[in-house]
């Protein structure tokens, strides 16, 4: 009980490409197995189309083209993580989630400067936790409403 | 003590009863004789005094006592009912609604009211300076005149039951029951007499009425009417035996009494006043509709729900269709009987529970409505108009989002019918119409569909006068002018920047009343159109879905997707051969009926991955936008379906030519097509 009074945030650690990134789990609501993703035609690439989540229409993003990292097809291990972000909920499809930790806040440090960063504003920071490394998201950038937004615009 | 959570009930009340005043004044303004509507307004005054006193509002409790004095007076016949008075009245009125709102916007609900109140009060003193000379005598001439030898006023119906039991060898008695004035449980004693009264003989009547009585809306006093075998003196030392009694008065009734009663009443007014004797032969047609209503409120006991929890509601049930489907797929594939029984059946149920989910959600076009006679006739006070207002079909049901955006429409469109369609009282005098306009506000179900019609029979539309207008604001050109059809000429009152009033008013006529009223409308997925005859008036028809949320829709197959395309924009479907699509510049079109129609592949659209080749004949559907249609081309039709309409969420928002999506019987999503986006 010690452990978790000391501990300032709970992240769910999921897989991409072999790599650890982590969300906190205040901005999850679920985590469920892949269905059956209608298409949405002319919206941004990474956005796989919407899902019936129990009666509700989300739409899904596929993590692995928003970051650039190739698609893969959907194993047994994959998952849709459920975000719930201001008035908004959508899915985002990674290759596992099998993990919640407790992280103190001066475990997160920031993302290290180095050539690309500007690539990378969906990054808010690297958690440290023994020998394993994870990214920590900035959702709000990851989804980017705006950016969205202004794809559609020029694709329309 | 904290009142914030009884702040909705409070308000929501408040409007209530503050539309019963309205809708009940309205009323005795028509009949100004009928007393049991000014009881209606009195008891409305009385229960948003007591409710705003308790809350704190001490602005709208003085008002409504101000008011509830006046109406009292009347109701005690110290005052004759007038127009002057009622303006005054509904002045009060709209006071109490402005106070309300403001609480409701979260205000404090103080208003000046001083020179209300101050009117209020010289009319109850019966000073009204507005008041004449004449009515004043009117006003005195009917009180004295009155024979008040009984306590209780008899309808012919009593009369008749009294008259009846005499016959019969009964004794009518009317008993004067005074309670101690240190009574303190008024409704219970009554109670307790009424209990003895009804051991000795049948009760008549009672005056105040029992649910009065109950609410102990009396003083002391009250008067109770019986037939009975027993002695006088009998009854009056039973009730006397009931505590807190103070004195009990009987006075037995013949049969005389009852009718010369009516008649003498009725030979007084005949000498002094005309009016009050119109009235007083309507008096009895007023009963039964008086009755007809009280009939109609006692069936509609209603609570109040979230509008939410209706759709959580709704939301959960689809989740049970959705398992129902897979239900289903698994009896049919194991084949077992007594499964296959249990299924069908919970299959009927849920389709019973559908109904009564979507009925639930539908709310009468009343609501809209009953604020509309209201302003009519404060409209038409000011336009110097008279006009009457007839509503038919109020009791017509739509879906509650279309309700709650369908009144600020018909407001324009009825202050446009007041202000440009009826003429002045001395224009259609000279016309040989009546002076009095009718405007008809009908609502009725047609299908999918419920039409709102609004008909007056006013000045009607006049071409040319359109015409030079639209041509002056450069709305259309010379050349097209000509060719257009009357209708179309209407339509252009539709434009926006477009004003026929020659003079603007305050009402209606700065142009842009009349687009907002067709956008709003079509943003609804209704439409709205006009048919006029000059010199004879105008219709405007507003047609809207009976629901947003449930749509009828047909399902399509592109490759492997399912689309949802809403009937409503549907003309009808074909299957085309190849070789009849013709080449025009670049785009595929179609001879229909006679008609060049340009074909949409929706594949290409939609850039829906090929799996497979196409074969010769397209599936073709034809839909239309206004006058313009298109073709759109899928694989196959799956068939017709009515689904529930979801909105893609805030993340996907403007997406095009998808207007929202839908959850199938087999858990997937489909997209609703939007065929508005297609056609340009």
């Amino acid at each position: 009980m010690s452990e978790t009074s000391v501990a300032d945030l709970k992240l769910i650690i999921f897989q991409l490409k072999g790599k650890e990134y982590a969300i906190p789990v205040s901005d999850v609501r679920s985590i469920e197995k892949v269905q059956h993703i209608t298409r949405v035609p002319s919206s941004s690439h990474f956005v796989k189309g919407v899902i019936n989540l129990r009666g509700v229409v989300t739409p899904i993003i596929d993590l692995r083209s928003r970051f650039g990292i190739e698609e893969e097809v959907y194993s047994d291990s994959t998952r849709v993580i459920i975000v719930a972000l201001e008035n908004m909920d959508v899915g985002l499809i990674v290759d596992a989630a099998n993990d919640v930790i407790d992280v103190q806040t001066e475990a997160i440090e920031p993302q290290p400067e180095v050539v690309g960063t500007e690539e990378a504003n969906y990054i808010s920071g690297v958690v440290k936790v023994g020998k394993r490394l994870m990214i920590l998201l900035d959702l709000e950038m990851v989804l980017n409403p705006e950016e969205v937004k202004a794809t559609q615009g020029i694709e329309g | 003590m904290e009142m914030s959570q009884y702040l909705e009930v409070f308000i929501e009340e408040s409007k209530e009863h503050l539309q019963n005043c309205n809708e009940r004044l309205l009323d005795l303004e028509k009949n100004p004789s009928d007393l049991s509507i000014v009881n209606d307004i009195f008891r409305s005054a009385h229960t948003l005094k007591g409710m705003s006193a308790t809350m704190g509002y001490e602005d709208l409790a003085s008002l409504t006592h101000q008011m509830e004095n006046v109406l009292d007076a009347i109701r005690n016949q110290k005052i004759s009912v007038t127009p002057e008075i009622l303006d005054v009245v509904f002045e009060a009125t709209d006071d109490l609604e402005a106070m309300v709102f403001s609480i409701a916007d979260g205000g404090d609900g103080k208003r000046d009211v001083s020179s209300v109140v101050e009117k209020l009060k010289l009319i109850e003193k019966g000073e009204s300076p507005a008041v004449s000379q004449g009515v004043k005598e009117v006003a005195a001439t009917i009180a004295p005149d009155t024979p008040r030898v009984l306590k209780g006023e008899y309808d012919e119906f009593e009369c008749t039951v009294l008259q009846q039991s005499m016959e019969q060898g009964f004794q009518t008695y009317e008993i004067t029951i005074s309670l101690r004035e240190d009574c303190l449980l008024k409704a219970a004693r009554v109670f307790m007499v009424f209990e003895v009264i009804e051991k000795l003989g049948e009760v008549i009547k009672s005056t105040p009425s029992v649910d009065q009585l109950e609410e102990e809306q009396f003083d002391q006093e009250f008067t109770v009417t019986i037939v009975s075998k027993e002695p006088m003196s009998d009854i009056q030392g039973k009730v006397m035996k009931v505590s807190e009694v103070d004195r009990v008065d009987i006075q037995p009734l013949s049969i005389e009494q009852l009718r010369p009663n009516t008649e003498a009443a009725v030979e007084s007014i005949k000498q002094e006043v005309v009016i009050a004797e119109e009235v007083k032969m309507e008096e009895p047609a007023q009963d039964e509709q008086k009755k007809q209503t009280s009939v109609k409120q006692a069936s509609n006991k209603t609570i109040r729900v979230n509008i939410e929890r209706l759709d959580i509601l709704m939301n959960l049930f689809e989740e049970l269709v959705i398992d129902r489907g897979r239900l289903e797929q698994i009896s049919r594939d194991l084949n077992n009987s007594e499964l296959h029984e249990t299924v069908e059946r919970m299959s009927r149920i849920s389709g019973d529970l559908q109904n009564i989910i979507l009925n639930m959600r539908m709310v009468p076009v009343e609501t809209v409505f009953n604020r509309f006679p209201r302003m009519v006739r404060q409209l038409a006070r000011d336009l110097g108009k008279k006009i009457n207002l007839e509503i038919v079909g109020a009791e017509t049901e739509l879906d509650r989002t279309v309700i709650d955006e369908i009144g600020d429409p018909l407001v324009h469109l009825i202050r446009n019918a007041l202000d440009h369609g009826v003429e002045t009282p001395e224009v259609r005098r000279a016309k040989g119409k009546s002076e009095e306009g009718t405007v008809i506000l009908k609502a009725f179900h047609s299908g999918n569909h419920v039409f709102i019609e609004l008909s007056d029979d006013g000045a009607g539309i006049n071409r040319d006068r359109v015409l030079s207008k639209a041509l002056k604001n450069g709305i259309i050109s010379e050349q097209t002018a000509a060719t257009l059809t009357d209708k179309q000429v209407y339509e252009l009152i539709f434009a926006s920047g477009f004003s026929t009033a020659e003079k603007i008013s305050d009402v209606s006529g700065r142009g842009v009343g009349l687009d907002v009223v067709k956008n709003t409308i079509e943003s609804l997925g209704g439409t709205v159109s006009i048919d006029s005859k000059e010199g004879e008036g105008s219709v405007f028809s507003v047609q809207l879905p009976l629901t947003l949320s449930i749509i009828s829709v047909m399902l399509v197959e592109i490759q492997k997707e399912k689309y949802a395309i809403p009937l409503s924009s549907i003309i009808e479907t074909a299957i085309v051969k190849k070789e009849d699509i013709l080449n025009a510049h670049n785009q595929k079109v179609i001879d229909f009926r006679g008609k060049v129609v340009p074909l949409l592949f929706l594949k290409d659209i939609f850039e829906v991955p090929v799996f497979e080749e196409e074969d010769e004949f397209y599936s073709v559907i034809i839909v239309r936008k206004g006058d313009k249609m298109a073709g759109l081309v899928v694989d196959s039709f799956i068939g017709q379906q009515e689904v529930v309409l979801k909105s893609l969420g805030n993340y996907l928002t403007n997406v095009f030519a998808i207007s929202g999506a839908t959850i199938l019987g087999d858990g997937q999503v489909a997209l609703i097509v939007d065929c508005n986006a297609l056609i340009k």
